[in-house]
């Protein structure tokens, strides 16, 4: 039904940290690359076509992207929706309403000091944290790492 | 081959020492000397009487950091008189971050009316000696003897985006044990904050 409808396809579903924390925890035969966003952070908008772009590259691969967005709720309809039609953002984009960031930030990485962007690489052989700025060729080195595992 | 090795080791060193270095708790913290919105020079040197600083790494962009501006300022007016004064420091380089230039943080302390120093890190050789990574990101030190002594590093409290959600005050729970002798009993916490603009 979505792919009649522009506007569905842009519909982002909002989870507290219980509800992605089983996509951080998926035990299969995907590699998954999860990286932490907004669109009010002006490195992590300039990576977010990359990740897009692994999304697609390495589709058959079976590397998956999800981008989780830390945009305030109060701006979803004002700038995060707006930035993914604008972007033709084609990776599974999810908004984490979650402002206890204490409790949660250790879940994803004891490494992680709350900078975005951030981002966490894992399939069932392993498991890698950065919180740094990509650029692509970093990005994509770092996936072949885990997809010729 | 071993150029492309040599390549992949520096990458996986840059991306553990960026998290790693800096201050941990019970660490000295070096004083340093910064240039303030009104135009003069500060250092912690400036402040005898205190008995410790809130040192808030801090910038004007970022929304987490306005989200928390209003805090900072009553922090500061409620802690200064008892000794521990705010002074906030903007880690960013303007050139890749122009919102957070000298000039906008002059403007910004003048809309916010800014009881406290907000100093800019020209050069950027503050935030790496105590290993801030973002905007907001908080050091507390206390005075013991000549020496100041990390105590607490995270966040102000637990809700950056809403202060009236707010539960834990962990920054001001931490300051009042040192008031009352005591060392915090949390010292470390997380929030998420806009990381540190450095060029590539």
């Amino acid at each position: 039904m979505g792919a009649q409808n522009p506007e569905a396809k842009y519909n982002v579903q909002i989870y507290d940290f219980e509800g992605i924390r089983p996509l951080l925890e998926k035990d299969n035969d995907t590699t998954y690359v999860i990286n932490f966003w907004a669109t009010w952070c002006s490195p992590c908008v300039r990576e977010i076509p990359y990740f897009d772009k692994i999304n697609s590259k390495f589709a058959e691969k079976k590397v998956k992207v999800i981008l989780i967005s830390l945009d305030f709720p109060n701006q979803y309809d004002t700038r995060l929706i707006p930035f993914l039609k604008e972007r033709q953002i084609k990776s599974r984009v999810i908004l984490l309403d979650d402002p206890r960031a204490n409790r949660w930030i250790p879940l994803v990485s004891e490494k992680w000091t709350g900078a975005i962007p951030a981002t966490l690489i894992y399939n069932s052989h392993g498991k890698e944290f950065y919180q740094k700025v990509f650029t692509y060729e970093e990005l994509e080195n770092e996936v072949l790492k885990f997809i010729s595992n | 081959m071993k150029k492309f090795v040599l390549f992949l080791s520096l990458v996986a060193f840059s991306t553990t020492t960026l998290i790693s270095q800096g201050y941990t708790i019970g660490d000295k913290a070096e004083d340093f000397r910064l240039k303030n919105v009104d135009g003069t020079m500060v250092s912690m040197a400036d402040y005898p009487d205190a008995k410790g600083f809130v040192i808030i790494f801090s910038c004007n962009h970022c929304p987490f950091v306005v989200a928390t501006e209003d805090r900072m300022i009553d922090l500061h007016n409620k802690y200064a008189p008892k000794g521990y004064p705010v002074i906030a420091i903007n880690p960013n380089d303007p050139e890749v971050q122009p919102q957070d230039s000298f000039e906008k943080m002059i403007i910004r302390a003048i809309e916010k009316n800014f009881p406290f120093a907000y100093l800019f890190d020209e050069g950027q050789k503050v935030y790496p000696k105590f290993g801030a990574t973002h905007t907001p990101h908080v050091f507390l030190l206390n005075k013991s003897g000549d020496d100041l002594i990390v105590e607490y590093i995270g966040a102000i409290d637990d809700n950056t985006r809403d202060a009236s959600q707010v539960e834990e005050h962990y920054l001001a729970n931490a300051i009042d044990a040192l008031l009352a002798g005591e060392k915090p009993a949390v010292t470390e916490t997380r929030a998420i904050g806009c990381t540190i603009k450095v060029k590539k």
